[in-house]
């Protein structure tokens, strides 16, 4: 009986076994057809036409200006004669001989990015935290207070700081500072050459919440919660803790995002200071390598040596870059 | 007490966020605070904006500073509406011409298999920190050559290709699940069908951000305006707003200045908190790998 009994579950085993193999097949089959109509696109021609139209924007107006810069930096053109080459003297120059550039442009420029690029990352990266530990209300007003900022680029930015800094008694802050004591007469901000570099530094931090803060805030939003409750349990302390332990190692990818737009922020910059400041600005104080660039290449019609000042500015930029992504690129790829 | 942890994204009040709102308020209020200065500044009359010592807030706000800054534009050879009327078109072509392509390509190097996809990735994700100032003699070479100077042509394509947004909706469009796509193309779909119908309704929050991004670039931008447009009927109500700022620098004409300001921020404005939810979810996204 008790035999009979195992045999017959032993039919049913196996039927259910050949059932169960019978499906796995079939699943397989069908896997297969869908990887076969998938296979045929392995390397599917229609990619390239769907990348077409943007690729020929990008090359005309991109790459193909970015690599007319670096034929244009060894020559000598002035925008009315054909380029003549000189090699690498404009280079040369860019090193040894441009006193305005080594006086004033590149330590300007080093200044300006250390504390607008490193120290507006650091900054956003900080508030960034601080909204994400508030609730949605709050989050969401606080961040577009901030993020506001940096869409004013331009004009409307010029105004503001225009009128902030006006060099009368009647700009606001001369006001302040009048009516506060700290001084008598009104100063000149914007042509007096101490405080143009702060001044510019200044709005730059201003405008720096730009999207890469956006992508902070999203990137810490987005930590898994229950590392927060494993942390707890293994032992981490305080919030300081959980920011350096779980929060960062898990928003590399935002952190890097981030630390790219602020490396471009930096040094694009001056581009908007010269409606307030004037190029060249009084006595260069303020002048960035933007500035420089335009400088050459517009006013003095220089447009090779202005070409090797670009090719400059790309190279610092690509080196930031590489420099950010070691410090939070993932390793494995 | 032991630490509980997990304090990202609270979703109730509590008593130690007052602590954190304390200490960033200061900041919020400094970054806010020329905004404030200066929306109040363009509603300001005469006597307050002359008023000494000056005062921040607008008492009696008038709209006379607006209507100020269109009776000089009248008075000009150009009427505003011609400039107003070359940003609409401009900005609404780029913007619908960079949105078309930068979603097929996006839909492309994410979900189409093809030899070329990955180093045409990475030349896009390295021209994110392209610097477009840097390259401006070269460019307009090219649209001096293209015969583009004095033509809509050259206010716009150069702003089509913005890696930036590229790379936001190709990262958005990457967790589109391709189980979706599979589907589709079982029942006979080609990659264009899959493109319109399945993939582009799922990125919408990317196409907002993207679109804002691309408004950003078009409608503050006065390089394409100062170097590649000759003829004045051609520039656009950036290019004007910002002569008229930077001639009229006088105590009378920073509170026109300040109209000007307001109506060139103010559309920003308005998109970002019109869109601001798709952008948040958007840059969730947003990270480099």
């Amino acid at each position: 009986m008790s035999r009979r009994r195992r045999n017959v579950c032993k039919g049913e085993n196996l039927l259910k076994f050949l059932v169960h193999k019978l499906n796995l097949l079939s699943l397989e089959i069908g896997d297969k057809m869908i990887k076969n109509k998938i296979s045929k696109r392995q390397n599917n021609k229609n990619g390239y036409w769907f990348v077409l139209p943007y690729g020929i924007v990008f090359t005309i107006f991109i790459l193909v200006p970015v690599l007319m810069a670096v034929v244009l930096s060894f020559t000598n053109f002035n925008a009315i004669q054909f380029p003549s080459w000189v090699g690498f003297l404009n280079y040369i120059t860019v090193l040894t001989n441009d006193e305005i550039f080594m006086q004033y442009v590149l330590p300007n420029t080093i200044v300006y990015s250390l504390i607008v690029g490193v120290g507006g990352y650091l900054l956003s990266f900080v508030l960034a935290w601080a909204l994400c530990n508030l609730t949605k209300w709050f989050r969401t007003v606080f961040a577009m207070i901030l993020y506001a900022p940096s869409m004013m680029a331009g004009v409307a930015m010029t105004v503001v700081w225009k009128v902030i800094f006006s060099g009368d008694q009647l700009g606001l802050l001369n006001s302040w500072l009048i009516s506060l004591g700290v001084i008598t007469d009104p100063i000149i901000w914007l042509v007096d050459k101490r405080f143009l570099l702060p001044i510019v530094i200044i709005i730059g931090l201003w405008s720096s919440m730009g999207i890469g803060f956006l992508s902070l805030i999203a990137g810490i939003l987005n930590t898994d919660e229950s590392l927060y409750e494993a942390g707890a349990i293994d032992g981490i302390k305080n919030r300081f803790q959980e920011m350096i332990y779980i929060t960062v190692p898990g928003m590399k990818p935002q952190m890097l995002f981030a630390a790219v737009m602020a490396i471009v922020n930096a040094f694009q910059a001056g581009v908007h200071y010269v409606l307030l400041t004037g190029n060249p600005s009084p006595n260069y104080a303020s002048q960035l390598i933007v500035n420089h660039i335009e400088d050459y290449g517009f006013l003095r019609y220089e447009m090779g040596y202005a070409a090797a000042v670009s090719v400059v500015l790309l190279l610092i930029v690509q080196v930031f870059s590489k420099v950010s992504n070691r410090l939070f690129g993932e390793k494995d790829e | 007490m032991a630490y509980k942890g997990h304090t990202i994204n609270p979703q109730k009040f509590e008593k130690s966020q007052i602590k954190i709102i304390l200490i960033i308020l200061p900041l919020v209020i400094f970054m806010a605070m020329p905004l404030v200065y200066i929306f109040n500044h363009a509603f300001k009359p005469m006597e307050e904006l002359f008023a000494f010592p000056p005062i921040f807030f607008v008492k009696n706000p008038t709209m006379d500073n607006f209507t100020f800054l269109m009776k000089i534009t009248s008075m000009a050879g150009i009427p505003m509406s011609r400039y107003v009327f070359n940003s609409i078109i401009v900005t609404v072509i780029t913007i619908f011409l960079s949105l078309l392509f930068t979603t097929c390509a996006a839909f492309a190097l994410s979900k189409i298999k093809f030899k070329a996809k990955k180093i045409l990735m990475s030349i896009n994700q390295a021209a994110i920190m392209f610097v477009a100032t840097a390259v401006l003699i070269p460019r307009y070479l090219v649209i001096s050559f293209g015969g583009m100077i004095d033509s809509y042509a050259g206010h716009i394509l150069p702003l089509v290709a913005l890696p930036v947004a590229l790379f936001l909706v190709k990262q958005f469009t990457d967790q589109v699940p391709d189980s979706l796509m599979e589907a589709a193309y079982i029942d006979g779909a080609t990659d264009f069908q899959v493109y319109l119908k399945i993939v582009l309704p799922m990125i919408k929050p990317a196409i907002a951000t993207a679109s804002i991004l691309v408004f950003q670039s078009v409608w503050n931008n006065l390089e394409t305006s100062n170097y590649f447009m000759n003829d004045d009927s051609m520039k656009t109500l950036t290019f004007y707003m910002n002569s008229f700022v930077t001639e009229n620098n006088t105590v009378a004409g920073q509170g026109v200045a300040a109209a000007a300001a307001l109506i060139m921020f103010v559309p920003n404005l308005v998109l970002f908190v019109i869109l601001q939810k798709n952008v948040m979810n958007t840059m969730a996204h947003s990270g480099i790998k």
